[in-house]
């Protein structure tokens, strides 16, 4: 039961985005997105990690007796979110000490044992890689979304310390909206995350209710989010 | 043909721990190197915006002992790094030095003290205060922490080593005053600890401990 390339894309980027319809991987999610260079480091290292762990679990997926495949899936992920960790440490040290707890805890993000278990353990090495790529960029998309949103309104900044990811280069890059901007510290708590998360949802559904009208004679799509597990 | 389904379970279950045991121990002897010199840097460049590598022509990293006192410093264990410069100890860092009484629990500090019982300087090493406004101590935020740097017993009285709303020196934020007070009182408080111990402190042949 092979997808098409294009199909598997803009699952994952889009119709099928686990953070806006699957609201899978809302810990990290909610948590991280408080400045987006935060937000792209997680985004990025969670994808890395989806990436890897759908690629292993399609090249077993034969191997593999049902009875055993979720500790087998759980083990997969949890070796390569080690791997990555131990990687950003030594690679993006600063980034790595500010995102802290978030980076092991990758490991409970849903999004990728369900992809794990919904779509790499049934499909073929190239589209469940390709999967794990358009679905971590996905949640890296809202994830940066959101922590954009949140560091512009809370603190009146734009790329603030992106020098933790790109070096010294990018230590100018921060933008900001002026001097005496006092920033809304609701945005920057946790509360700002779940109404930014909530403003994101509807954008989309109203983006998709849009759509499905100008394209009144073609059938809406199926939603791809029933028979996803929910657990968050 | 499978007789002992759960004991092939079993075995592959095994097999598959052995690989990502191996991938996790491949990972880390490559980057433990590294991880290490990263954490080291940072020590190193910490301890440098107190007291600038310039001034000192030991390596601070591994000039090194732990004191005990819990009471003065709020940590179990501190560390104190020597500086020196021509033999004499010209100023001392403490790390961590830990303020219990932040609004949101502990605040942690490194402090620099030099020879003459001034501060070299504070900053903050980790702290849980609210966003907005008990986070000005970071030195990220405002510069409010480093107006510490010169000062000492001997050039504010005892008294004045409060907020501005205790009758003290130190300006508070508005918004957050207990965040300023818990830093001032460990501040303070590491000075007076400093100053009782300054002999043992600065002795220049103070027998020092290698740290890896």
């Amino acid at each position: 039961m092979s997808e098409g390339y294009g199909r598997i894309i803009k699952d994952g980027l889009w119709g099928n985005n686990q953070a806006l319809v699957a609201l899978l991987g809302l810990c990290p999610l909610l948590a991280v997105s408080n400045t987006f260079i935060n937000a792209l480091g997680l985004g990025l290292a969670t994808t890395a990690v989806i990436t890897l762990s759908n690629g292993t679990v399609s090249l077993i997926r034969n191997i593999v007796r049902p009875e055993i495949r979720l500790p087998v899936f759980v083990l997969v992920i949890a070796s390569f979110v080690t791997a990555v960790e131990l990687a950003m440490n030594a690679y993006f040290h600063e980034l790595y000490n500010i995102l802290g707890i978030f980076i092991p805890l990758i490991v409970t993000n849903c999004a990728i044992i369900g992809r794990a278990e919904a779509f790499a353990s049934r499909n073929p090495l190239r589209h469940s890689l390709l999967d794990g790529v358009s679905i971590g960029l996905g949640f890296t998309l809202a994830l940066v979304t959101l922590g954009a949103g949140r560091e512009l309104i809370g603190q009146g900044t734009l790329f603030a310390d992106a020098h933790l990811m790109f070096g010294e280069v990018a230590s100018g890059w921060t933008l900001s909206v002026g001097g005496n901007y006092p920033g809304i510290l609701l945005a920057i708590l946790p509360p700002g995350a779940f109404l930014g998360l909530g403003m994101m949802i509807a954008l989309k559904n109203v983006i998709d209710k849009g759509l499905a009208n100008r394209a009144t004679t073609v059938v809406p799509a199926t939603d791809q989010a029933a028979g996803q597990p929910s657990a968050g | 043909m499978v007789k002992h389904p759960a004991l092939i379970g079993g075995i592959l279950l095994g097999v598959f721990g052995i690989a990502g045991s191996a991938l996790v121990a491949l990972t880390y002897d490559s980057t433990a190197e590294r991880i290490a010199q990263n954490e080291r840097d940072a020590l190193l460049r910490q301890i440098s915006t107190l007291v600038p590598a310039q001034e000192l022509d030991n390596d601070i990293l591994a000039d090194t002992h732990t004191v005990q006192a819990p009471e003065a410093l709020g940590a179990p264990s501190t560390t104190v790094y020597s500086g020196r410069r021509d033999g004499r100890i010209s100023a001392i860092v403490l790390s961590p030095v830990v303020a219990p009484d932040g609004y949101n629990g502990a605040i942690r500090l490194i402090i620099g003290v030099r020879a003459d019982g001034t501060l070299a300087g504070v900053r903050v090493l980790g702290h849980k205060e609210t966003p907005g406004l008990g986070d000005k101590i970071d030195v990220s935020r405002s510069d409010w922490i480093t107006h510490f740097a010169g000062l000492g017993m001997g050039n504010l009285p005892e008294a004045d080593w409060k907020v501005k709303k205790d009758g003290g020196h130190f300006d508070q934020f508005t918004g957050a005053t207990i965040t300023p007070r818990a830093v001032v009182k460990a501040v303070r408080k590491t000075l007076n600890w400093v100053a009782s111990h300054h002999a043992t402190l600065f002795a220049t042949d103070h027998p020092t401990e290698q740290q890896p």
